[in-house]
C-alpha cells in the first residue's frame, strides 16, 4: 500500500508538468486551432526565466576583506552581490535563496509578452493556413528559440536550486499513518503540485467565472457567431494566447529546482504533452489536465522494480503505449468533444 | 522512353547526369585556391547527398503525394541501418544482402506502424507517428540493447560469425563492406592540373541507387496508383462518397515510403557499417520533413534538391569559425569587423541549426512551395515580361 501511495506521489510532480503544458496547449488549440510545437520551448523559456533572475540577483562585485587573509597573506578579495548592498546581508541574501519563487513573479509579463509577440507577429499569419503549415512553422520556431537560449546560456544544465526552506524531504507517510520512513518525498515536488492544482483552478475559474472567459468559451464554441455580436473576438483570443504562454512558463519556473533547465528540456516535454492531449481529446480542457496526471502516475507505476521485471524498458513506453490503445480504441481521445478536429 | 513522357524523361536524365558527373560538378574550385572549402566533390558528403535524397524522394511520396505529414520517418531510417549491419555481422560484407533485408525489415515495420496510425489522419498521424518512433527510439535505448547494443550503437567486431563472408581479414583487420570485391571506400583520384576529383565506388552503387528509386518514384507519381494518392490528398471524404476505401492506398505508399527510408538507413550502413539510436530521433524526421519542404513537396525534383541543399549548407557551414570570417570582412575597419563577425558568429560553426530553424520558418512563411515553386515564379516573371500583350487576350478565357 505504502508503495502504490509512493509512486501517485512520485508521478504527481510530472504529471503536473505534463498537465500545465498540455493546458496551454489545448488552450491554445482549442481557441485559434492552432497545433503549436513551440510550446514546449514557451516551458523552456520559463525554467530560464528562473535561471536568468537568479544570475541577476547574484551579480556582484568584489570588495577587498581585510579581516581574511588568501594563503599568500594578501588580504581575502570577496564577492559581494549587490543585493546585500542593496537590502543589507539578511534581507539580501533571503531574496537571492528565494530567487525561484520570485522568478514567478519576473516571467509573468515576460511570458505574456512573448505570447503576444509569437501570435501577433506569426501564428496570426498562419490560421487560414493547412494545419501541416501551422506544424512546421511552430516547428522551425521551436529550433530557433531552443537555439537562441543555447547560444546565451550554453548547452550545460544550469542548477537552479530551491530556497533553502523547500530543499529537505520529509516522512509523508507518518502523515497517512503508515510506518516511518516509508515514504520519503522532497517538498519542493509537494510544492510544485500545489502551486500547479493552483494554476490550473485559477484557469477553469478564469474560465467559468468571468465575462471574458464566458466570451471566450463561446468563441471556442462558435467563433463566427461570437464575432457576428460584435465582440472583438481576436482580441480576447491572442490574450489567451499569452495566457497559455504564462500557464506554460510557470511550469518551467517552478520545475527549473527539480531538473536543471537545459536548452532542449522544452522539446523532451513536447512530445509528452502532445501524447497527453491526444490521451485526453483534442481542445478538451479538464481532459487535458486528467490525462496529464494519469500518465504522469502511470510513468511513475511502470518505473517501479517489480513492474520492469515482468515488462523491462515498460517505462520508457508506457505513455505511447497508452496513447497507442486510446487512439484506436477511443479516437476522439478520453473526453474529446465530436466535431472537434475531425480531420 | 522507359514508360516515362518526354517530359519526365528529360528530367530524370538531368538527374542521372548531375548524380554520375557529380564529382566534376561539386568540385569548380582547384585544391590550392582558397574557396576549395566549399568543395563538395569528396565522396563522404556526395554519398550523404544522394542517401538523403532517396529518403526524402520516399518521404515525398508519403508527404507531397498522399499528404499524410509523418513526423516518425527517422524511425525506418534506424531500422534499415540495424538490419543492414546484423546482415554484415552475420552473413557476409556484401552490401547486396544487407540493402535488401533492410528494405524488408522497414517494410515490415511500416506495415505494423502504419496499419495502427493510419486509422487516424491530419494532425492525429502526425503525432501517433512521432509518439511511435519515439518509443522505437527509448526501445533501442533500452530494452532493445542485446539487438541494438544501446548506447554505443551497433558495430560489426571481430568475433562476428559472417557464416558467408570470413570474420577477419588476412592480416587479422575487421572486413570492409564491398559490392562483390569492390570496396566500398575505395576511390580513384583524377588529378587534372589544379583540379583533384574522386570516384569512390560507395558514391556510385548509392547514385546508381538513387536514379532506380527516384525513376520509380517517377513511375508512382504518374501511374493510376499515384493518381489514387493525389485524390486521397485533395479530399478524401469524397472518396469514401464515391465507394472507395482509401486505406489500402494510404497504407501501401506508407510501405513504400517506408521502405525508401529502409533502403536510405541501409546505404548508410554501407558506407559505414554502424548504427546508432541517435539516427531515429525526432530531430532527424525532422530534417527529413524539412528537406521535402525546401525542395518542394509534391514535386519529382523537389526532395532531391532539398536533401543535396541541406546537407550542403550544414557540412559548409559547420565548418566555418570566426576565423574564417574574418578574414572574410578583413577589409572592413577593425570595430566594424569584430561587429561583423560578432553578429555572423551565432549562425555558423556550432550555429547551424539555428540557421537551419530561421531557414525552415522563412520557406515556410514565404515559400511554402520550396525551391520549385520559388524557380518557378522566377521563370514566370522573366517569360511575362517580353509577353504583356498577352496578358489581355488569356484574361478573356472563361475559368474552367
Amino acid at each position: 500500500m505504502d508503495a502504490i501511495t509512493l509512486q501517485i506521489l512520485n508521478g504527481l510532480d510530472k504529471g503536473s508538468a505534463y498537465a500545465l503544458i498540455a493546458l496551454g496547449l489545448t488552450l491554445i488549440f482549442g481557441t485559434l486551432g492552432v497545433v503549436n510545437f513551440a510550446h514546449g520551448a514557451l516551458f523552456m523559456i520559463g525554467a530560464f526565466c528562473a535561471v536568468t533572475l537568479n544570475r541577476l540577483l547574484t551579480l556582484s562585485h568584489q570588495v577587498v576583506d581585510e579581516t581574511r587573509t588568501d594563503f599568500l597573506g594578501n588580504p581575502l578579495k570577496v564577492d559581494v552581490p549587490y543585493m546585500h548592498d542593496l537590502f543589507g546581508e539578511v534581507t539580501g541574501a533571503a531574496i537571492i535563496d528565494w530567487s525561484v519563487p520570485l522568478a514567478i513573479l519576473f516571467s509573468i509579463p515576460v511570458m505574456i509578452a512573448v505570447g503576444v509577440i509569437m501570435e501577433r507577429g506569426l501564428i496570426k499569419h498562419f490560421y487560414r493556413r493547412p494545419h501541416a503549415d501551422q506544424i512546421l512553422v511552430t516547428f522551425g520556431l521551436a529550433i530557433v528559440l531552443q537555439e537562441i537560449i543555447k547560444q546565451i546560456f550554453g548547452a550545460n544544465p544550469i542548477p537552479t536550486p530551491a530556497p533553502d526552506a523547500f530543499t529537505g524531504s520529509f516522512d509523508f507517510g507518518v502523515l497517512l499513518g503508515f510506518d516511518p520512513n516509508a515514504i520519503i518525498y522532497p517538498y519542493w515536488r509537494l510544492v510544485y503540485f500545489a502551486f500547479a492544482a493552483l494554476i490550473i483552478g485559477g484557469v477553469f475559474a478564469f474560465l467559468q467565472f468571468t465575462t471574458f472567459g464566458m466570451v471566450v468559451r463561446a468563441g471556442m464554441a462558435d467563433r463566427e457567431t461570437v464575432g457576428l455580436l460584435g465582440i472583438n473576438i481576436d482580441r480576447r483570443f491572442t490574450i489567451m494566447f499569452g495566457l497559455a504562454a504564462a500557464v506554460a512558463g510557470l511550469a518551467g519556473v517552478m520545475y527549473a529546482p527539480i531538473n536543471s533547465p537545459n536548452y532542449h528540456m522544452g522539446m523532451d516535454f513536447l512530445v509528452l504533452s502532445f501524447v497527453v492531449v491526444v490521451v485526453g481529446g483534442m481542445g478538451s480542457l479538464p481532459g487535458a489536465v486528467a490525462a496529464g496526471f494519469l500518465l504522469g502516475i502511470l510513468e511513475s507505476f511502470a518505473s517501479m522494480n517489480e513492474i520492469k521485471q515482468i515488462l523491462p524498458g515498460i517505462d520508457q513506453i508506457i505513455i505511447y503505449l497508452v496513447a497507442i490503445i486510446i487512439l484506436l480504441t477511443r479516437p476522439r481521445g478520453l473526453m474529446g468533444r465530436k466535431g472537434v478536429m475531425e480531420d | 522512353m522507359f514508360g516515362l513522357g518526354k517530359k519526365d524523361f528529360t528530367l530524370f536524365l538531368i538527374v542521372a547526369v548531375l548524380a554520375l558527373f557529380a564529382p566534376f560538378i561539386l568540385n569548380p574550385f582547384p585544391t590550392d585556391s582558397g574557396l576549395a572549402q566549399f568543395n563538395a566533390g569528396y565522396p563522404d558528403l556526395m554519398q550523404r547527398f544522394v542517401i538523403f535524397g532517396i529518403l526524402a524522394i520516399g518521404f515525398n511520396i508519403l508527404f507531397g503525394l498522399t499528404g499524410y505529414l509523418s513526423f516518425g520517418h527517422a524511425a525506418f531510417l534506424g531500422v534499415g541501418s540495424y538490419a543492414a549491419v546484423w546482415m554484415f555481422k552475420l552473413l557476409s560484407m556484401n552490401v547486396i544482402p544487407a540493402i535488401l533485408l533492410s528494405m524488408i525489415v522497414a517494410g515490415l515495420f511500416a506495415v505494423v506502424i502504419g496499419y495502427v496510425s493510419l486509422r487516424r489522419s491530419g494532425i492525429y498521424f502526425s503525432i501517433l507517428t512521432l509518439a511511435f518512433a519515439q518509443m522505437s527510439y527509448n526501445l533501442a535505448y533500452s530494452v532493445l540493447t542485446p539487438i541494438t547494443n544501446g548506447e554505443t550503437g551497433l558495430q560489426i567486431t571481430l568475433d562476428d560469425p559472417r557464416v558467408l563472408g570470413v570474420s577477419a581479414t588476412a592480416d587479422g583487420g575487421i572486413p570492409v563492406t564491398n559490392l562483390f570485391g569492390m570496396e566500398m571506400r575505395s576511390f580513384e583520384t583524377l588529378v587534372l592540373g589544379p583540379w583533384e576529383f574522386q570516384f569512390s565506388v560507395g558514391y556510385y552503387l548509392a547514385a546508381i541507387i538513387m536514379l532506380i528509386s527516384f525513376y520509380v518514384a517517377i513511375r508512382i507519381f504518374r501511374s493510376p496508383f499515384g493518381m489514387m494518392l493525389r485524390a486521397i490528398k485533395s479530399n478524401q471524404n469524397r472518396l469514401y462518397y464515391t465507394g472507395l476505401n482509401a486505406r489500402p492506398y494510404t497504407l501501401a505508399a506508407f510501405v513504400i515510403s517506408g521502405m525508401y527510408a529502409g533502403l536510405a538507413g541501409g546505404l548508410l550502413a554501407c558506407m559505414d557499417p554502424l548504427a546508432g539510436a541517435e539516427r531515429m530521433q525526432w530531430t532527424a524526421s525532422g530534417e527529413v520533413v524539412l528537406m521535402t519542404i525546401l525542395g518542394g513537396a509534391g514535386t519529382l525534383i523537389g526532395p532531391v534538391l532539398g536533401a543535396g541543399f541541406i546537407k550542403y549548407f550544414e557540412n559548409i557551414f559547420s565548418k566555418i569559425n570566426d576565423q574564417v570570417v574574418h578574414g572574410w570582412v578583413s577589409f572592413l575597419p577593425d570595430g566594424l569587423e569584430d561587429l561583423v563577425v560578432a553578429l555572423i558568429h551565432p549562425f555558423v560553426g556550432k550555429g547551424w541549426h539555428l540557421t537551419l530553424g530561421l531557414l525552415f520558418m522563412l520557406i515556410v512563411i514565404f515559400l511554402p512551395g520550396g525551391l520549385v515553386e520559388g524557380g518557378q515564379r522566377i521563370a514566370r516573371r522573366l517569360r511575362r515580361k517580353p509577353a504583356k500583350d498577352d496578358a489581355k487576350s488569356a484574361s478573356t478565357t472563361p475559368a474552367e
